[in-house]
């Protein structure tokens, strides 16, 4: 947390705004399925992290209960590369695990500026905390939730934000869906 | 010991037909939980997930929880996750290491070993009456470790576990060896655990050698995520089998696999491209196992399953899934990935990145596979559709045994494991002898082909 953050002052309320704003439009451009426009939306240097959660004993929750980004097995711990492919895959008609296409929504409440830096008024960059419940439903009968709590690292691009870093902390051990074939 | 339930009628392999009952039946489900999963060899965890004394693996055998531990001397077991007084989930963490298991109900502990030690309040209210040896945690007779990889049985009488796996192993060496030919050394580095709407035996039949079911990944091939995609390979891996003889290989204790078979002699192929350390390790690897295996080294595999529910993909990617049934349409997946524990960290980063984006619910290749198994259930289900037959005619009669390798050699893509697999299910749901179970009482199908 940058010392010099006045998080009672206008530009930390006009940055949270900003934020915000962006976050919800970019829920939008993946329920409205322009997945190539979110693409967009990422940077090239993106890391995109969603941890294995393990039962785990009381004192051991920091170091065990996650899996770790860049070491073992995750649900996802991937690039732009390869969330690029996620995108083709689906566009190419035939990828059945999203033919027909799911029908998503991304609710995202929670959001915290947990930093920004070098300062609200002129912020480069930013750390947002928020949670997550994305609501999937398929075909015909198949539902599925998934809730959980995620960190975005946002990186200013002109007017807008870029998705540096996304972590989501999906409160599942055993994955109660047979699929995550969406974003998050 | 038979049936109440008419299993020859619904499996009739010589005509290639088989009842979708027992994809889809709670009576089918219950009878293999009780004569199936009671007695068949499990793959229950590896050792290097448990390497030290008192380190401890919570793991599955057909419908229950199992702790897979090594006791405070070194000695692995495997006991049945329930305690003998209430039946409370002895251990709730995944993994850890412990000098006892304390029950969270009324406090009884066992040892490592499985031993009842502590019973509170014991001399006021049991003295004379509980006797401690009687009370261990309930044991697996059977458990044999396999090249870092442990598997065990609830039955007694089960043959001990070579025996059991028979010419398979050749096949499951190129998946638990070293890349570079030494025996074992593979070490487990992530675990994927999610829940499959679907027959349990969807799952295994699709690594048994269904080679057929590739169109269904035609997406993932369409855009290239293999780890030489970035250099211009397309499809989901490097073709790393260029002048190979395919073989799809049905052994009588029900396993099958599918591999290639290398030409006598033949030269390394360019993999890993995009990753030039990566790829120099394997180009060193190939030659140093050729050199170790000679003749074996001709063996490379695609994947397989161990009779009943162990899959296995060989190369890319690399690693081991269980199947386990929760009830006739849901079936709890387990996939354990592997490496060389001794690979560089490069080479290990580069594989686990692979293994994610392939494999299982966040794999781009998996996903269809999964999308097939729940609706292909699903859609069994009904009336109507349950009074038909799935076919199983592909290349019926097409194999010769015991050539060019041991066990029935089909070299055209067949549905001659999945019938086999089926013909030795069928014995385990009759309550059939050992002999019988592991294939060595001739049988009608087998002496027609021959
Ligand atoms: S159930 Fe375990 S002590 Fe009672
Ligand atoms: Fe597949």
């Amino acid at each position: 947390m940058s010392a010099t953050l006045d998080r009672h002052g206008l530009a930390w309320f006009q940055l949270k705004q900003d934020v915000e704003d962006f976050l919800y439009a970019e829920a939008d451009l993946l329920d409205q399925r322009r997945f190539r426009d979110w693409l967009d939306l990422l940077a090239d240097d993106l890391v995109y992290f969603m941890p294995i959660r393990r039962n785990v004993k009381f004192g051991q929750h920091d170091e065990k209960e996650n899996t770790r980004q860049g070491e073992g097995i995750s649900w996802f711990d991937e690039d732009k590369w390869t969330l690029a492919k996620r995108v083709d895959q689906i566009l190419t008609g035939v990828h059945y695990a999203e033919e027909p296409l799911s029908r998503v929504t991304h609710m995202v409440s929670n959001i915290r500026l947990l930093d920004a830096s070098p300062s609200a008024e002129d912020a480069r960059e930013v750390t947002v905390g928020s949670r997550f419940l994305v609501h999937q439903n398929r075909v015909e009968y198949e539902t599925y939730t998934f809730i959980g709590r995620r960190t975005d690292l946002l990186r200013r691009a002109g007017a807008s934000w870029q998705i540096a870093r996304r972590e989501m902390i999906l409160d599942q051990n055993v994955l109660l869906a047979k699929n995550l074939s969406i974003f998050f | 010991m038979t049936t109440h339930l008419p299993i020859d009628r619904m499996i009739d392999v010589d005509r290639g037909q088989i009842s979708r009952e027992i994809f889809v039946s709670p009576d089918y489900h219950r009878e293999e939980l009780e004569k199936l999963f009671t007695r068949a060899w499990l793959f229950v965890g590896h050792v290097s997930q448990i390497p030290n004394p008192g380190d401890f693996f919570v793991s599955r055998m057909g419908d229950g929880s199992v702790i897979l531990a090594r006791d405070t001397q070194g000695t692995p077991h495997v006991f049945l996750n329930s305690c003998r007084h209430r039946g409370m989930k002895v251990c709730r963490y995944e993994q850890g290491n412990t000098s006892l298991f304390v029950c969270p109900y009324h406090s009884w502990s066992y040892t490592t070993d499985g031993r009842l030690q502590g019973v509170p309040l014991y001399r006021t209210l049991y003295d004379g009456q509980l006797d401690r040896a009687d009370w261990s945690l309930v044991e697996t007779p059977k458990i044999h470790e396999y090249k870092g990889t442990i598997w065990a049985s609830w039955d007694p009488q089960a043959p001990d576990f070579m025996t059991y796996l028979g010419d398979a192993v050749d096949h499951l060496d190129q998946v638990l060896d070293c890349r570079d030919g030494r025996p074992g050394g593979s070490e487990v580095i992530g675990i994927h655990k999610w829940i499959l709407p679907a027959n349990w035996k969807f799952a295994a039949e699709n690594f048994l050698g269904d080679t057929y079911h590739n169109p269904s990944h035609r997406s993932v091939d369409m855009i290239g995520i293999g780890p030489s995609a970035q250099r211009g390979q397309g499809g989901r891996r490097d073709n790393e089998y260029n002048n190979g003889q395919h073989v799809w290989v049905s052994f009588p204790q029900g396993h099958g696999v599918h591999s290639v078979l290398m030409p006598e002699q033949f030269d390394y192929q360019p993999s890993y491209m995009q990753y030039p350390i990566v790829e120099e390790y394997f180009r060193h690897c190939f030659h140093e196992r050729q050199r170790r295996l000679k003749d074996k080294a001709r063996i490379m595999p695609f994947t397989g399953n161990l009779f009943p529910n162990t899959s296995y993909h060989g190369r890319q990617p690399r690693g081991l899934c269980v199947w386990h049934p929760h009830s006739p349409t849901e079936t709890e997946a387990w996939r354990f990935f592997l490496v060389d524990a001794d690979a560089p960290a490069e080479v290990k980063d580069v594989l686990r990145r692979f293994y994610m984006r392939y494999s299982g619910p966040a794999g781009m290749t998996e996903q269809d596979d999964m999308e097939n198994w729940l609706y292909a259930t699903a859609s069994s289900t009904g009336t109507i559709a349950r009074r038909y037959p799935f076919n199983y005619q592909q290349s019926i009669g097409a194999y010769k045994t015991g050539s060019p390798l041991p066990g029935d050699v089909s070299v055209q893509i067949t549905e001659q494991n999945a019938r086999n697999y089926y013909q030795v299910y069928a014995r385990y749901l009759k309550g059939d002898d050992w002999d019988s179970l592991l294939g060595r009482s001739t049988h009608p199908a087998q002496q027609a082909a021959e």
